[in-house]
């Protein structure tokens, strides 16, 4: 009821601009430890989240936006703020990906949430050029560790930086497309697109 | 085997140094902003006057931004908000008191960019809060509009509970008083 007296008309518009002011400010202030966007895309709406030295984290919305923050904050820092600007390369760059403008992805990236083999994996991946897949023990071999096949795959599992580092790219020995954080039928589209194929939806339906 | 395959399904274990940390419960920044901006805005315009609001409304978050990562666990993160606010009202304050243009006064023209529905309401809604003694104004704001019970106002503002509790009796009846009147004309 006091409350409502001092609420004015214009405190929605007003907010959002001082929100807008403040992500700056601390930015420059050096208080801005991650930054977070959120992008739309074919595969549905992405998180981007960034530190300081480049983008840490993607996700799916299936991995739950909010959960992802949440993890985010407990294991970097909770200065976890909304701040597109310094996400505005990533986001033009996924975008190009999806438009088939871009095979390679030109931003820094923060890998201190994977470490160890897991970490060798990422860097294997890396290398995995667009259009092409390998197999998960491919990837091991690679790694140096030809049989830690299924440590690489918890390695793509728990990949924090999807897209960015493509883990979509590898598959199943025996043909199968495997198991994917944003689920299979986004891995199915991903790898049909790359593969120049028109039809992503009707591949969708091969296969159990 | 099933070692393995269990901890497959849980989410990445924490660097070390990481578990266990104070820190370590807080949510995203992002969500205190969200759930307390409105309200600290609110405190900043009837303590401070619209005018300076954005300002204070900034500097507390980007204070409070600042602290947060030592934030016990369990804080009453409102409260803990509204004391970084009035710690930057008194700090807007000193600051006007140097200046030579008097800070109370009211904007002649809508300050925020963008359609503002009822500048005149709003407008006389400031002038009835700025006729407020300081301490009437800090006490509404702190108690009727954030909540805070009179005992931590009176540790913010200074003197008693029942003094703060008084002071802010006093300040919603003659704002309902000033507002009610000018609002029936």
């Amino acid at each position: 009821m006091d409350e409502d007296l001092f609420a004015t008309a214009d405190e929605g518009a007003e907010l959002t601009a001082l929100r807008a002011a403040l992500a700056g400010r601390a930015d420059a202030a050096g208080l801005l430890d991650v930054a977070y966007r959120t992008v739309d895309s074919p595969v549905g709406p992405l998180l981007l989240a960034a530190t300081g030295r480049g983008v840490v984290r993607v996700a799916f919305a299936r991995e739950d936006h909010d959960a992802v923050l949440a993890q985010l904050a407990a294991r970097l820092s909770p200065r976890v703020l909304r701040a597109p600007d310094r996400l505005e390369a990533a986001a033009r760059q996924v975008g190009e990906y999806f438009e088939g403008g871009r095979r390679d992805f030109a931003v820094p990236l923060d890998l201190s949430l994977v470490s160890g083999f897991r970490r060798d994996v990422l860097g294997v991946l890396r290398g995995l050029g667009y259009g092409t897949t390998a197999s998960y023990a491919r990837v091991a071999g690679l790694a140096g560790n030809p049989r830690a096949v299924r440590a690489v795959g918890t390695a793509c599992a728990r990949n924090p930086l999807p897209l960015l580092v493509p883990c979509h790219r590898v598959v199943r020995s025996d043909g199968g497309t495997g198991e994917y954080l944003g689920g299979t039928d986004a891995k199915r589209l991903l790898l049909a697109m790359e593969a120049g194929s028109t039809s992503a939806g009707e591949r969708g339906m091969v296969g159990p | 085997m099933s070692g393995p395959a269990t901890s497959r399904e849980r989410p990445a274990a924490r660097p070390p140094g990481v578990e266990g940390r104070t820190g370590g419960d807080l949510e995203p920044f992002e969500a205190v902003v969200e759930r307390h901006g409105a309200l600290v805005l609110r405190v900043c315009r009837a303590v401070v006057g619209p005018d300076a609001a954005d300002d204070a409304w900034s500097e507390t978050f980007l204070a409070a931004l600042r602290a947060y990562p030592s934030l016990p666990t369990g804080s009453d993160v409102r409260a803990w908000l509204v004391t970084i606010a009035h710690r930057k009202a008194l700090d807007a304050h000193r600051a006007a008191r140097r200046r030579p243009v008097p800070a109370e006064r009211l904007p002649e023209v809508a300050a925020p960019e963008g359609p503002v529905p009822d500048p005149v309401r709003d407008e006389r809604l400031w002038a009835a809060v700025a006729a407020l003694p300081p301490k009437q104004r800090r006490c509404v704001a702190y108690h009727h509009l954030a909540g805070l019970p009179h005992a931590e106002v009176a540790a913010l503002v200074g003197g008693t509970p029942e003094a703060a509790r008084r002071a802010a009796a006093d300040g919603i009846a003659a704002l309902r008083r000033t507002w009610g009147r000018e609002d029936g004309e």
